[in-house]
């Protein structure tokens, strides 16, 4: 197994019910020291449950987690110290400017005032909030309040960040700013635990992708392979009547393709292609059956997709 | 340990000094704790006061009624403590806070110093105004002394209920409710009317409720009227009032924040 230093978050088994609805169903997670971990998933799948016991905040109902060595529930105090968190919700102070906010969680992380001040300006400009710093966080846009809240995770220089749905919300080029700011701190050794409900961010940023689905991790690779495994591009026939999709669905499984999805109220059939030869053949193959194809479509995976893949695998 | 008691009361202060921030820049809410006294004051010694006599104090209205003015100044004020924590514990901003490496308690405490400050300030213009109305007080400097101590007492006292209500109720719109129960509390006291002139069982409740010790305490000293065990009593409420509640709120703050 890991080791505490090679291993900075590391849960095993972690449950967690709501009032007799059970939210986490026994997850397991180990981040690298250095590395960014996505936890992807669709809402309601656990990922807030999941940082908030990782983060001291929750305490989970059974399981064991330790952060930078520390266990969650028996030494909470040595993790944050170790910890920066970005919660979904904002968690930075409207009525106060973005410099306010620093110095305030400086102070608050007994720094001392000159240190404070250095750190504060050090962290507006890393951030590009130089410009706004004065200004107060109400007047800020999406993306600059996000920024700041990353800042404000970053003011005691933790070694591990965790990040809950940064980029929810912002507008693409605010998106990509954030991604750089993520980059950099990755860049600098950080540790990165990531939550996103999208795929293609977690492509972006991660080396390993963690797909969670009713508060259970039902895949973790890197995203290559999970990319390989459910396909690059989806393809969507239309077909022309309710006979002629199961027809359909049998030519092409005879025919090796495995992962078909039948969308028999829109008379859809769905499968991932392996490579661009593959659309040829699908075709093909309908076509010697005598079945007639009203619509093709293609288009890159969704989230959808991932779970559909994951979950009709298992 | 004594390092330890700087270090929390640093974070106090921080915490403080953020939410007097707040104060200075929400203007209107500003406005209205500033207002209200002096329009309640206006109320009372213009529009209610010519007909109202006194009873057995003897005294003219507009001094009659200031001590219960002034405490619905500073009341007013202090019991919005109730929005601000209930506002934070709704918001994420506890979530950033329980992150950091303090004591969590330290939240809730800082805007209760803060309404501390703010309600004396919003008592001791009220004072300015009733003196510009015709209040002449006749108090001694230690009996000005005791004053303070009285309003303090009494503006840190519904400050800790307030708390208490704020980490109770789960909406602000709750919290909000706390403001009209402090605000109209002296008005069923000794302090608006002579509690002699109401009907017995009202009679026997605002002669007993806590107000009214405090307001004929601050008659007392401000207007050379008999003491009687007026502050013994005023004492004893506003220290059981803050020796009860904290427990409480620390108890309610701990299940609100609970792992």
């Amino acid at each position: 197994m890991h080791t505490d230093t090679e291993v900075a978050i590391h849960a095993r088994g972690l449950t967690k019910s709501f009032g007799g609805t059970r939210v986490l169903a026994g997850v397991d997670l180990a981040v690298p020291t250095g590395s960014l971990l996505a936890l992807l998933g669709p809402n309601g799948s656990g990922k807030t449950t999941t940082v908030r016991i990782l983060t001291t905040l929750l305490a989970a109902d059974s399981g064991t987690a330790t952060v930078a060595g520390h266990d969650v529930a028996r030494e909470p105090v040595a993790v944050r110290r170790a910890i920066g968190l970005t919660a979904q919700q904002a968690t930075v102070d409207d009525l106060l400017t973005g410099r306010e906010n620093l110095e305030l969680f400086s102070g608050l992380y007994h720094v001392g005032r000159r240190e404070a001040r250095r750190r504060t300006a050090e962290l507006l400009d890393r951030f590009g909030l130089g410009d706004a710093a004065d200004r107060r966080v109400s007047t800020y846009s999406g993306g600059m309040r996000r920024r700041l809240d990353l800042a404000a995770s970053m003011v005691a220089a933790p070694r591990i960040l965790f990040l809950d749905e940064p980029t929810t919300g912002l507008d693409p080029r605010s998106r990509a700013e954030l991604w750089t700011v993520i980059r950099e701190l990755l860049a600098s050794g950080t540790t990165i635990l990531l939550t996103t409900q999208y795929l293609e961010e977690a492509d972006q940023l991660a080396a390993r992708i963690a797909v969670i689905n009713g508060g259970r991790i039902v895949a973790e690779d890197a995203p290559d392979v999970l990319k390989r495994q459910i396909g690059s591009e989806r393809l969507t026939l239309r077909l022309s009547s309710a006979a002629d999709l199961s027809h359909a669905g049998a030519v092409l499984s005879a025919g090796g393709d495995g992962g078909l999805h039948l969308d028999a109220g829109r008379c859809e059939l769905t499968l991932a292609l392996q490579d661009p030869d593959h659309l040829r053949r699908a075709l093909d193959l309908l076509h010697g059956a005598a079945i007639a194809v009203e619509r093709v479509e293609l288009r890159t995976p969704t989230l959808d997709d991932v779970f559909f893949e994951l979950t009709a695998a298992a | 340990m004594s390092t330890a008691i700087a270090t929390t009361a640093g974070d106090l202060r921080r915490l403080a000094g953020r939410a007097l921030r707040h104060e200075a820049r929400t203007p209107d809410a500003l406005m209205v704790n500033i207002a209200l006294p002096v329009i309640i004051m206006l109320l009372f010694v213009y529009v209610f006061g010519g007909a109202i006599t006194t009873g057995s104090s003897g005294l003219a209205y507009v001094d009659f009624v200031v001590p219960a003015v002034l405490l619905m100044a500073g009341g007013y004020g202090a019991a919005l403590t109730a929005v601000s924590i209930s506002r934070e514990m709704t918001g994420g901003m506890i979530d950033r806070f329980r992150t950091l490496p303090i004591s969590g308690w330290v939240v809730p405490a800082g805007f209760v110093v803060a309404s501390v400050v703010r309600s004396v300030v919003a008592t001791a213009i009220a004072l300015a105004v009733a003196i510009a109305l015709g209040f002449r007080p006749s108090a001694s400097l230690a009996e000005g002394a005791l004053v303070l101590v009285l309003v303090f007492g009494y503006v840190l006292a519904v400050s800790a209920v307030a708390a208490l209500w704020g980490l109770f109720v789960r909406s602000t719109q709750a919290a909000e409710a706390f403001s009209f129960m402090v605000i109209f509390f002296p008005y069923v006291s000794d302090g608006v009317v002579p509690a002699e002139t109401m009907p017995g069982p009202l009679r026997g409740f605002a002669e007993h409720q806590p107000t009214t010790p405090i307001v004929e305490a601050l008659r007392a000293l401000l207007l050379d009227q008999p003491m009687g065990n007026a502050g013994w009593l005023s004492a004893i409420w506003l220290t059981a009032a803050v020796l009860i509640s904290v427990p409480i709120a620390a108890v309610l703050f701990r299940r609100r924040t609970v792992r």
